[in-house]
C-alpha cells in the first residue's frame, strides 16, 4: 500500500518535507509504550503514538519504522522534527483520533489484502 | 551477587566456545552514558548499528541489535549512576557490554518478568519503563547474560549473530 492512499485516508498533513515519501507501507501499529512498540512492531510499519519527545523517532529510525503518525492535530516541537529529517523518519499528523486513524488505515489495507 | 543467563539453544556451540575462548575483535567501540541524559540516548545505539550496517549486516538481524542495545542504553540513562558501552565486532557475531556504576538490581529474575519496573513517573512519562526492557533484549539477542547486586554496578552483554539460525 502506497505511503501516499494511507496519509489521504486520515486527511494527514505532513510534517516533514522534502522525505522521500513514495514509500510502501505493510501495515501499522499503535502504541505509546517505547518497548512495546520495540517487542511487537515489524519492520516498515506506520507508527501510531501520541508521544512526541525526542526519542520517539530514536525508537522509530532503530526499530526501521519509516512513518510515525500523530492524531488529533498533534504536532512535535522544531526540534523533533528536525531530528526525524535527519533520520529520514516522516512525520504525519491528522485530525482524527487513534482508534479513528487505527479503523481507516485497518480497512484500507484489507482492502487492499482482497484486491489481491 | 546475583546472575542470569538465557542462551539461544540454536547457537549453544558457538557461545560456550566464545566464554572459553580470548577472540580478538575486529572492530571495538566505546561510548560513555551519562545518567538521565535523555536528550542523548540512543546515540551509542545508533552508532552501533550504523557500524554493523556498513558491515553489511543484514536487515533484520540490525534491527535485533539495535533494539537490545537501546532498551539496554535507555535501562543506563534511566535507572543507573551513569556507564558505559563496549562493542566488540566479530566476524560472525557482535558482542556488546552494558557497564553501569549501581545501584543494581536485588533480584535479576523478578526484573526479567514483563511489567516489573522500578522507573519513576519522568521516566514512564516519555513512554518508558513499561517493565519490556530486559524481556526485549532476551527476545532479540541469541545470549544475554546480566550480572548485579543490591548497591553493585550491574553488567549486561549480549551477542548476536550476523546469521539467522
Amino acid at each position: 500500500m502506497k505511503l501516499q492512499k494511507i496519509i489521504e485516508s486520515v486527511d494527514g498533513k505532513i510534517l516533514t518535507e522534502n522525505i522521500f515519501r513514495d514509500i510502501d507501507i505493510s501495515g501499522a501499529y499503535s502504541s505509546d509504550l517505547l518497548s512495546d512498540v520495540m517487542g511487537n512492531s515489524h519492520q516498515g510499519e506506520i507508527w501510531i503514538t501520541i508521544m512526541r519527545h525526542l526519542n520517539v523517532i530514536a525508537v522509530a529510525s532503530l526499530a526501521e519504522m519509516p512513518v510515525i503518525l500523530f492524531p488529533k492535530n498533534f504536532n512535535p516541537d522544531e526540534k523533533v522534527i528536525e531530528k526525524a529529517i535527519s533520520e529520514n523518519i516522516i512525520l504525519i499528523t491528522s485530525p482524527y483520533q487513534t482508534f479513528e486513524i487505527c479503523g481507516k488505515i485497518y480497512n484500507l489495507l484489507n482492502k487492499s489484502d482482497e484486491m489481491v | 551477587m546475583s546472575e542470569y543467563t538465557y542462551i539461544n539453544p540454536k547457537f549453544e556451540k558457538e557461545i560456550n566456545e566464545f566464554s572459553k575462548k580470548t577472540l580478538v575483535p575486529e572492530l571495538t567501540l566505546n561510548y560513555d552514558i551519562k545518567v538521565r541524559d535523555f536528550v542523548n540516548t540512543g546515540n551509542a545505539s545508533a552508532d552501533i548499528k550504523l557500524t554493523l550496517k556498513r558491515l553489511g549486516v543484514s536487515s533484520p538481524v540490525l534491527r535485533r541489535v539495535a533494539i537490545s542495545s537501546y532498551e539496554a542504553e535507555i535501562n543506563i540513562t534511566a535507572h543507573s549512576k551513569g556507564g558505559n558501552i563496549i562493542c566488540n565486532v566479530y566476524p560472525e557475531f557482535v558482542h556488546i557490554q552494558f557497564k553501569d556504576k549501581g545501584p543494581g538490581l536485588k533480584d535479576i529474575e523478578q526484573a526479567m518478568i514483563p511489567g516489573w519496573s522500578t522507573a519513576d513517573d519522568a521516566v514512564r512519562e516519555m513512554g518508558f519503563g513499561a517493565g519490556l526492557g530486559l524481556p526485549n533484549i532476551k527476545k532479540n539477542s541469541d545470549y544475554l547474560h546480566i550480572v548485579s547486586a543490591e548497591n553493585s554496578p550491574t553488567l549486561v552483554e549480549i551477542l548476536i549473530f550476523y546469521i539467522e539460525k
